[in-house]
């Protein structure tokens, strides 16, 4: 059943946990408990640190049951930080604005509702990397003006 | 004495904020429903995307007050939260906590009191007033409190234009290793009909101009009058002045007829740039006064929920906020994408399809 699926990887999907190897040290996402490296068992938790690099992408325009109302969206393989590729939906973007290397971080959002009456399935999308800018003092003069 | 303090002084060891990036600039809902003929009590507002809700919102907020405790309080850590409490008019779900969600995704589970807060707009400072209780007393170390909502207004109605959205975070803790003492609060409630939802309503209803003189003014004011009359102090002592914020005129005008001054309450007041945050308004002007307020500095805050009721609180800065690890509230509201009346209509929802 669907909603026991989600309930067992709502680490992986909130916090963005996976393994690491206690033999050759790689970060491993999503948990699968054997090492793709060297094949020794990995079992310990890991949470990613959620920053990395869109590593390809491509845009959906008819998308499957569940995510119609987010049409159009883009889907991404990131390259997280740590090494492992994840494929997620980026959010807080505009498609024209995305490329190859963008930096990108790790957010909690809703990946789809089950209808009205439904579940919510919170998830991990990436996001263009948000820096502090420079203070914009203007603004707040202009905010204070306009009070 | 309403005085409220707690046998242990209680501090804030970390506290983030969130806003969403969309905005609606208001003078788009005028011309929509009346020609432009009404003047916008604000001039924008922020709207959260399709994929936001009061969970995801307070996630990010409380992921930003965790980096800001990691930094500040060496013995901190997520798991360590003995509460996650968010409190909200909009939760995600009638039942089922958005707590656990936030706990979840901090990594804050399972050992942790998990709740859902409500009370309108002071929905998150009353959990943050419990929260003082529960650190307060020693039940345990650090508690985690939000101010969240995605506000609903019926289109057309008054409260469209000022609807808005975001989330801020803090982190309670023992006072000595904290950021921010909170000296005292008081809370001042009264049974007042100003403004409800019933349940399976989607937009709330309000008793109109009802809303000012005896429901906003009148319990604001008793409780920072009351606060600061039992801890002897004066609008003088304070160098800043947060009051929950509908729009621009209410908070200017409770803080001038309390003695404030236009320099003490514009740091805190973000209204104008993203609308009423219900929950998160007074609480989200805090975070702004926070990012800039040096050791020794004095804060009023007061909240105000429909209903009706005040919590007033009284904020000795300890140290400066770290400014790396999380962004500040201004950068949050600086990172803003404007949004036209029919794509804030399907960011809301409120294009049915059949
Ligand atoms: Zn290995």
């Amino acid at each position: 059943m669907e909603v026991a699926r989600f309930w067992r990887t709502r680490h992986q999907r909130y916090q963005l946990m996976g393994e690491v190897c206690p033999h050759c040290g790689t970060k491993i996402f999503p948990p699968r408990d054997v090492c793709p490296a060297c094949e020794g068992e990995a079992k310990t938790p890991f949470v990613f640190s959620g920053r990395g690099e869109v590593y390809s992408f491509s845009t959906i325009h008819s998308a499957p049951a569940g995510f119609e109302k987010y049409v159009p969206y883009t889907v991404a393989l990131v390259r997280l930080e740590e090494g492992p590729l994840v494929t997620a939906q980026l959010t807080d973007v505009d498609e024209k604005d995305v490329y190859i290397g963008m930096p990108v971080e790790m957010v909690t959002r809703v990946l789809r509702e089950d209808g009205e009456r439904g579940m919510i399935v919170y998830g991990y999308k990436f996001r263009p990397r948000l820096t502090q800018p420079a203070p914009e003092p203007q603004h707040a003069a202009e905010a204070a003006a306009a009070a | 004495m309403a005085l409220m303090k707690s046998e242990r002084p209680v501090g804030i060891v970390g506290y983030g904020a969130y806003v969403p990036r969309y905005r609606l600039i208001t003078q788009e809902v005028s011309e929509i429903w009346t020609g432009g003929n009404t003047v916008s009590p604000v001039r924008e507002k922020a709207v959260p995307g399709l994929d936001e809700d009061v969970a995801t919102m307070s996630i990010e907020a409380a992921r930003n007050a965790v980096r800001r405790a990691e930094q500040v309080c060496a013995s901190f850590t997520p798991q360590r939260l003995g509460a996650v409490w968010v409190g909200s008019e909009s939760h995600p779900y009638a039942v089922k906590p958005t707590g656990t969600i936030v706990a979840e995704a901090l990594g804050a589970t399972p050992y942790t009191q998990a709740a859902d807060w409500q009370f309108a707009c002071k929905a998150g400072t009353e959990a943050m007033q419990a929260a003082i209780g529960f650190v307060g007393s020693g039940m345990t170390s650090f508690a985690l409190v939000i101010g969240a909502d995605s506000a609903q207004g019926r289109p057309g109605d008054a409260l469209e234009y000022t609807a808005g959205a975001g989330a801020a975070a803090f982190i309670l803790g023992p006072a000595e290793e904290a950021l921010v003492e909170i000296e005292g609060s008081v809370s001042y409630v009264t049974d007042t009909p100003d403004f409800w939802r019933r349940p399976h309503e989607r937009f709330p209803e309000h008793a109109g101009r009802f809303t000012g003189e005896p429901a906003y003014f009148h319990h604001i004011a008793s409780a920072a009058q009351t606060l600061m009359r039992e801890m002897g102090l004066t609008p003088q002592d304070f160098a800043f002045a947060v009051f929950h914020q509908p729009n621009v005129k209410f908070p200017l005008k409770v803080g001038a007829d309390l003695g404030f001054t236009r320099a003490q309450i514009q740091p805190g007041l973000l209204v104008n740039e993203i609308g009423n945050a219900y929950a998160g308004s007074a609480l989200l002007g805090l975070t702004a006064v926070l990012d800039i307020s040096q050791p020794g500095q004095r804060i009023l805050l007061a909240s105000f929920g429909s209903g009706a009721g005040s919590d007033a609180f009284c904020l000795r800065v300890r140290r400066s906020a770290p400014q790396s690890g999380a962004l500040t509230t201004r950068a949050y509201i600086q990172r803003r994408v404007p949004v036209n009346y029919a794509q804030y209509s399907r960011l809301k929802g409120n294009y049915v399809m059949h």
